[in-house]
């Protein structure tokens, strides 16, 4: 009985975590990143929109994440780790920023 | 040095004194700007056959890519628009100086081709964001074209950024 009340925990978080994690947009253009999401966690996903002509990256300068956006193209990435993640665009390094991912 | 910053001002005369004489059409600065854009592209080209720097090398891949992306763009909307990019006395000198300048450059290796690449492309992009600025874009009558032309400023700026600060780290 008690192993089976704990399933239905565990069954109940797994449900409960990816409800809970939020997907963010950050949109590429003209150059620039666009405004950055505050509130994220572990967990969240941000999409990186590139709206702009040329391609660009989004890359951690922690390398935990490193998309290539060809123009028009977006993608996806999930947060693995807290804490604050500097960013940048490999091809265009005067475009960064800086992600503040808090703990889930 | 001084070499570079001659090159880069009998440029800016060449791209302004159309201004000032008569300004230029639309097809004209579309051929200005594509070429512009072509000169940049091989620049890149013969960046990447010479040198070893992997920072330098990197720019000019960024360089290349970039500047084709841009001209596909162009070529896309001059035939869209059904306009004939017109040569004009402004390119023609433009591509002349990038002829001077790549022959100047075939000639070095090494940490001195990178140095020297770099700060043609500082002075080039100098240069050619003067003009879009001052010049190409005030000018164009195109909604689209004169849209375009501003996408190119702000990358073109990023570019020229990107060059001073590797001109820096190269020192």
């Amino acid at each position: 009985m008690r192993r089976a009340a704990l399933a239905v925990a565990l069954v109940a978080l797994a449900a409960a975590s990816p409800a809970l994690a939020a997907d963010h947009v950050v949109v590429l253009s003209n150059m620039r990143f666009g405004a950055l999401p505050a509130n994220l966690r572990v967990g969240d996903t941000i999409t990186w929109e590139n709206r702009d002509i040329v391609a660009h990256t989004a890359s951690a300068r922690d390398r935990s994440f490193d998309v290539t956006l060809q123009p028009h193209q977006a993608r996806r990435i999930t947060l693995r780790h807290a804490g604050p993640v500097a960013f940048y665009c490999r091809y265009h390094p005067a475009m960064q920023g800086e992600l503040r991912v808090a703990a889930r | 040095m001084k070499t570079m910053f001659a090159l880069g001002a009998i440029a800016a005369l060449a791209i302004a004194a159309p201004a000032a004489a008569q300004a230029p059409t639309d097809p004209q600065i579309a051929h200005i700007a594509y070429t512009a854009g072509q000169i940049d592209v091989e620049a890149g080209r013969q960046a990447l056959r010479i040198s070893h720097n992997q920072a330098v090398r990197a720019f000019a891949e960024t360089m290349v890519r970039d500047h084709e992306a841009v001209n596909r763009q162009a070529l896309a909307l001059v035939q869209r628009l059904h306009v004939t990019p017109e040569a004009n006395a402004t390119s023609t000198a433009l591509t002349a100086q990038a002829a001077a300048a790549r022959d100047r450059l075939s000639h070095l290796t090494g940490a001195a081709f990178d140095r020297a690449y770099v700060a043609n492309e500082i002075a080039f992009h100098r240069t050619v964001n003067g003009a879009l600025r001052d010049t190409l874009i005030p000018n164009a009558h195109n909604a689209e074209l004169k849209s375009l032309l501003e996408s190119g400023l702000a990358l073109f700026t990023e570019h020229q950024t990107h060059a001073e600060h590797m001109a820096q780290a190269l020192r």
